[in-house]
């Protein structure tokens, strides 16, 4: 069986991955308090995430172990709840104020 | 070097993508940067040999995830939003928060780089049949308590759900 | 020039060039089977215009797709709206390269293959989803809405009845799936005394609905939608999106037919005294058998070429079934047939579906997705885990 793992054999060392990591995670900060939108700062939360997971794959290949990949599967997880709860309130969010501006959706500030 | 250039090409794509995923106006274009962005991160796990989360990764990022973004987005009406300024009146602060946090572990690395001391690895991967078997026996064995939270987690997910959805239950 | 032969990327490389221009070729053939199926379920003749019986319909009609004017609406975001139809098609292609046609035939075999093909299938939504939204035209949008909504809700139901069959096999690679029903001796519907069957059910129930298909066609809808996410589409762009969704037909109907129904594998593979009956006998049977038919509807051609056609016709169905009793060539092409039979099986089980019941209505749609089917497929699994860890201690 010609596993396609072995034709993309990784010999990139762990400290790229780590660096690319950190440049998503910053991106993705960056548009998490800069961005109006809540849908874009949602995005962007899911690409903090998804950065996060990224260093966990590099670490759990590089220690040959398989609990980096199971962290990142409950962060999968976690993202998936957090999605449908999120847009759920989005929507709500949506249908009361006809806005989606997070600095107009502002009654709990004092 | 096929590596190093399947690596240069996936970490592209991915830091393309979360720029454009920032930065664009209409948020579907958001939503489609985001998508190449998970995808080249899809690839790059496919180099690290995690060919089950690549899978999930497309499944449940790209193929549920995004979906239902794509969803919400065409069901409320953004056209006036894209119009409107796309960046909060303290993006400066935004911005040097951001940019802060990114010197301070480019810092930790630099300094760390030489210092950081992996222990050997601990069990040799089991590679014939890849690492699904393996990562369903630690999954199911080590990890059955936080699975069996996972899984009552997205119960509450569900029924939050559907509590929003719902106007009278 | 021998060690061109044995190289490993041959295989493959000949493979995916098969898949990328025979499968249209295939679409068109499918697509007049619908046509003529349909018509005969209707007491119609169906398409008899263009070519002997009307065989040459749908190249024409392709022919003619290819010559339209491809129009793109003015307030439409024309990039999306030319990247949706590629986005359906590639995924569609791309779930065929890890099917196995026979135990040789394949283009690659990952450890995933099972999940390359979900994962595709759900990539495909996102062609759909944009293509309807980007046509900035209400009846797209609220068909790609539409079809977002069923296609994820049923892709539930469909990845909890493959949960069934990977438990049985052990495996989520085609052809270990494949292998392991060879060691049972039984296809995986049958297994489980019979209990597999539920699965099977709900798997074929929801595939219906994943290739958007009668009774479950909510997305494109004729008389409610007018043609639903590609109303605003025309020529060669809706032709993608057809193609694309008889492609993803196929690539579902192979995983019904390698994960259920054993794949390439002949009925009874362990029984070694069929092989002469089925391997030699089925397809000759059956190439012959429409040779036959040919030969015989030459005499109520209206004029000559057809009939002369449709005679050519028939020779080169006879000249398959000779070919098939050559054993170097059996050996490898029998597998092959027995794939290709499965999978027209179950397309004409599609057209059947399409041409006998009415369709949902959306509200009865989402109902039987999540309160039916989701509920059954995880009683299924739960039914099928207890019974095969039984079996497995006695």
């Amino acid at each position: 069986m010609p596993d396609l793992a072995q034709l993309l054999a990784a010999e990139v060392p762990l400290s790229w991955y780590l660096i690319l990591s950190v440049i998503l995670f910053v991106i993705g900060a960056a548009g998490f308090l800069i961005r109006r939108n809540i849908i874009t700062v949602f995005m962007c939360i899911e690409l903090m995430l998804n950065a996060v997971n990224l260093s966990f794959i590099a670490f759990s290949h590089k220690l040959k172990m398989v609990d980096g990949h199971i962290y990142s599967f409950f962060v999968m997880v976690v993202a998936a709840a957090e999605a449908a709860v999120g847009l759920a309130i989005i929507l709500t969010v949506f249908k009361n104020r006809e806005t989606l501006e997070i600095d107009e959706v502002s009654s709990l500030k004092l | 070097m096929t590596e190093t250039v399947f690596f240069y090409c996936f970490a592209a794509l991915a830091v393309a993508g979360a720029i454009l995923t920032v930065t664009m106006r209409n948020a579907v274009h958001c939503a489609i940067s985001l998508i190449a962005s998970l995808g080249g991160v899809a690839g790059l796990y496919l180099m690290l040999h995690a060919e089950f989360l690549f899978a999930v990764q497309i499944v449940l990022y790209i193929g549920g995830i995004m979906v239902l973004f794509l969803f919400v987005i065409m069901l409320v009406n953004l056209e006036a939003a894209a119009r409107e300024r796309q960046f909060h009146r303290s993006w400066v602060g935004g911005l040097l928060c951001a940019g802060g946090t990114g010197a301070m572990l480019a810092w930790f690395w630099l300094r760390g780089a030489g210092t950081l001391r992996l222990p050997p690895a601990v069990q040799p991967t089991p590679r014939e049949g890849g690492n699904v078997e393996s990562l369903a026996m630690v999954l199911f064995r080590d990890y059955l308590v936080p699975f069996e939270l996972a899984s009552l987690l997205l119960l509450v997910a569900i029924v939050g759900g559907v509590m929003m959805a719902k106007k009278r239950i | 020039m021998s060690e061109w032969f044995s190289q490993p990327w041959l295989i493959p490389l000949i493979v995916g060039a098969c898949i990328l221009l025979l499968s249209p070729l295939a679409v068109a053939f499918t697509v007049l089977l619908e046509r003529k199926v349909l018509a005969d379920m209707q007491a119609r003749l169906g398409p008899m215009r263009v070519g002997p019986q009307g065989l040459l319909q749908t190249i024409a009609d392709a022919v003619k797709l290819l010559m339209k004017e491809d129009t793109v609406p003015a307030e439409a975001n024309r990039i999306l709206f030319r990247l949706s139809p590629v986005v359906t098609f590639f995924t569609a292609a791309t779930a065929l390269t890890v099917i196995p046609f026979s135990g040789r035939f394949q283009v690659t075999d990952t450890n995933v293959a099972l999940l390359v093909i979900t994962a595709m299938s759900s990539v495909g939504i996102l062609g759909i989803i944009l293509g309807g939204w980007s046509s900035n035209s209400h009846y797209s949008l609220l068909g790609g809405l539409r079809s977002g909504a069923q296609l994820i809700s049923y892709e539930v139901a469909l990845g909890l009845s493959l949960v069934c069959g990977v438990m049985m096999a052990n495996t989520l690679s085609m052809q270990g799936i494949v292998q392991a029903q060879m060691e049972r001796g039984v296809w995986f519907a049958f297994d489980n005394f019979g209990l597999m069957l539920i699965p099977t059910m709900i798997f074929l129930i929801a595939s219906v609905a994943e290739t958007n298909r009668a009774p479950f066609d909510l997305p494109e809808a004729e008389s409610e939608l007018v043609a639903g996410f590609h109303t605003e589409y025309s020529g060669f762009r809706w032709g993608v999106y057809m193609l694309s969704e008889y492609i993803s037909m196929f690539a579902i109907g192979s995983v019904l037919v390698t994960l259920f129904f054993g794949g390439w594998l002949r009925p009874f593979p362990n029984v070694a005294w069929l092989e002469i009956p089925f391997n030699y006998g089925a397809p000759v049977v059956i190439f012959g058998g429409f040779g036959l038919l040919c030969f015989y509807l030459t005499r109520k051609q209206p004029i000559r070429g057809y009939a002369l056609g449709l005679a050519g016709v028939g020779a080169l169905l006879w000249v398959a079934a000779l070919v098939f009793l050559i054993p170097a060539f059996n050996r490898e092409a029998a597998p092959v047939f027995w794939w290709a039979l499965k999978l027209v099986t179950v397309l004409y089980l599609f057209i059947w579906l399409r041409g006998t019941f009415p369709r949902y209505r959306y509200d009865q749609l989402m109902n039987v997705g999540w309160k039916v089917l989701i509920p059954t497929a995880l009683g299924a699994i739960l039914l099928n885990a207890v019974v095969g860890m039984a079996r497995a201690a006695r």
